[in-house]
């Protein structure tokens, strides 16, 4: 076996095969953003149907509320814990396995799940355009929904920088769409088409009333839903205590503006009636919005947008969930045989195989929103860990202890605000999908008693922790 | 039969090959590097290289 001195890294340790390091901030912000902007054009106009244009808005601003509280808690904790496996090595740390454990399943079940949603989307906007073109009869989706699978799993195993390279470029593009059709139709430059006052008065302002709000809630989780995805690229970033909060809140930023922006522009456009059908109206609201225009310029762009704000998902779904799968095999906690990299490409290759069967499952054989329902429980439950995680990590280990790369202002006020919206979004979630939630809450239990009776016997509990972080306060 | 049904065939043709690539790359790591080397990354190890975090009034790291 023939091994050059660019295959392996000499530490202190010896010789160990790890990622490879070769990430900016800029693929940081791809990768968060990437994820999300899906939500922006497609999925977050439920939220209307829930309650109207004004609960939609208020939905839009409290889930940012909850989603800067987040991203500034991982800024912090992530610019510290340097290693793969996102909030699942937090918790590793900061609580304990039986936490790390869930944190690590919540992780990779929201995103294999949301990457499996993105690729119905695809299979469906395809067929969407074959009609579009002439084609009668209606499409198989199956071959696009695989190839979409495929094709960024290939992209995933050859190496994280192509990936997130090319989640940069298409993420820009969708970013831009969204830019340039606010301009376009917007008083500003554009012809000002915009009708709120008319859509949005008299029963149309709060249809369902204040309840109709906290429904929206369920649904506003859709503009940002994935952004604490960038803690993933911890150990892949140059500089993680720089890289890493500048990403993540640079990413944070671009969504509020994005998600504004796409309210704007869809609640001028087209009644909330309309707006909030996902399944019979407005299925992308973006481009239905291109298409009231009249503008064909806009509606190429958007259409463009829309595929590659899906793609950019799925990609970045899959770096997400590998790298967690594969920081729980590092540790034990699942088989070993997934913690590999591999040697030329520097990538958990294993976690990555092992994956795609799995979101190639769900994406061909279940319905779209109880796949998407999935991955949103999924991920309420991993934001629910993160201000019990922060609370314990200032307190263990306070900040004259371990140097940050960020520090968030005004603690513990996000850590409670958190803990606050996400007791809201549960109940919100409750009224619309509570056998899910309760069937979800049962499975993590069920999972939890396998691996406190089982499988921790096989954790090496001393090797997990590798970091060189000063004992707890109190310890 | 019109062009989006090649272009089916075409999607189905480019995910076996996608596959193909994976799964032929993947036997043959597998079979030259030892499983050792594959699965020696630990956590953590680049910053136990450059960064010493100092306790107030001590030394004491994990």
């Amino acid at each position: 076996m023939a091994q050059s001195d660019t295959d392996v890294d000499h530490t202190a340790h010896g010789q160990s095969m790890g990622l490879l390091r070769v990430l900016g901030p800029a693929h940081v912000w791809a990768l968060g953003v990437g994820i999300v902007l899906v939500g922006e054009y497609m999925g977050w106009n439920f939220a209307v149907g829930k309650g109207g244009a004004y609960a939609a808005l208020i939905a839009c601003w409290f889930a940012g509320i909850l989603y800067s509280c987040v991203a500034m808690i991982d800024s912090e904790v992530t610019s510290t814990v340097a290693a793969a496996g996102g909030q699942y090595t937090q918790a590793k740390h900061i609580i304990g396995p039986l936490m790390a454990f869930n944190v690590g399943l919540y992780l990779v079940f929201a995103y294999t799940m949301l990457e499996a949603g993105n690729a119905i989307t695809l299979g469906f906007l395809v067929d969407t355009v074959a009609g579009m073109t002439g084609h009668e009869g209606g499409l198989d989706q199956r071959p696009f929904i695989v190839l979409a699978i495929m094709f960024l799993a290939w992209l995933n195993y050859r190496g994280v920088l192509a990936t997130l390279t090319f989640n940069l470029v298409i993420t820009a593009i969708a970013f831009c769409a969204i830019i340039t059709i606010f301009l376009a139709t917007s008083p500003l430059l554009g012809a000002g088409e915009m009708l709120h006052k008319d859509l949005m008065s008299g029963q149309a302002s709060l249809p369902y009333g204040w309840l109709g709000i906290l429904a929206a809630m369920h649904f506003g989780l859709w503009y940002y839903l994935g952004i604490e995805g960038t803690t993933q690229a911890a150990e892949e970033v140059r500089s993680p205590a720089r890289s890493l909060p500048f990403g993540t809140l640079a990413g944070i930023m671009t969504l509020l503006i994005a998600a504004t922006l796409t309210w704007y522009i869809c609640s001028g456009l087209m009644p909330w009636e309309y707006l909030g059908d996902g399944v019979n109206g407005a299925v992308a609201p973006l481009f239905s919005a291109a298409q009231i225009s009249g503008s064909s310029a806009l509606v190429w762009l958007l259409g463009i947008g829309t595929l590659f704000a899906t793609l950019a998902s799925a990609n970045g779904c899959i770096n997400d969930a590998s790298r967690a799968w594969f920081s729980m095999g590092r540790d034990h906690y699942l088989p070993a045989w997934f913690g590999a990299v591999h040697p030329v490409y520097r990538t958990p290759y294993r976690a990555i195989i092992f994956l795609v069967p799995i979101a190639l499952i769900f994406a061909l054989g279940a319905p779209l929103d109880q796949v998407i329902t999935f991955s949103i429980l999924s991920g309420l439950l991993g934001y629910t860990f993160m201000p019990i995680n922060m609370i314990m990590f200032r307190k263990k280990w306070p900040l004259d202890t371990i140097k940050r790369g960020y520090e968030h202002p005004l603690h513990p006020l996000p850590a409670i605000s958190l803990m606050a919206l996400c007791s809201v979004t549960y109940f919100a979630v409750f009224l619309g999908y509570g056998t899910q939630l309760i069937a979800m809450i049962g499975f993590y239990i069920v999972v939890s008693l396998w691996f406190h009776f089982w499988r921790y016997r096989f954790v090496k509990r001393a090797d997990q922790f590798t970091m060189p972080w000063p004992r707890p306060r109190g310890y | 039969m019109d062009t989006w049904n090649y272009i089916e065939y075409g999607a189905w043709a480019l995910s076996a090959l996608f596959g193909l690539l994976i799964v032929i790359d993947w036997i043959k790591i597998d079979t030259t590097y030892t499983e050792e080397m594959l699965t020696s990354s630990r956590e953590g190890v680049l910053e136990a290289m450059t960064e010493k975090h100092k306790l107030e009034g001590g030394d004491g790291t994990i």
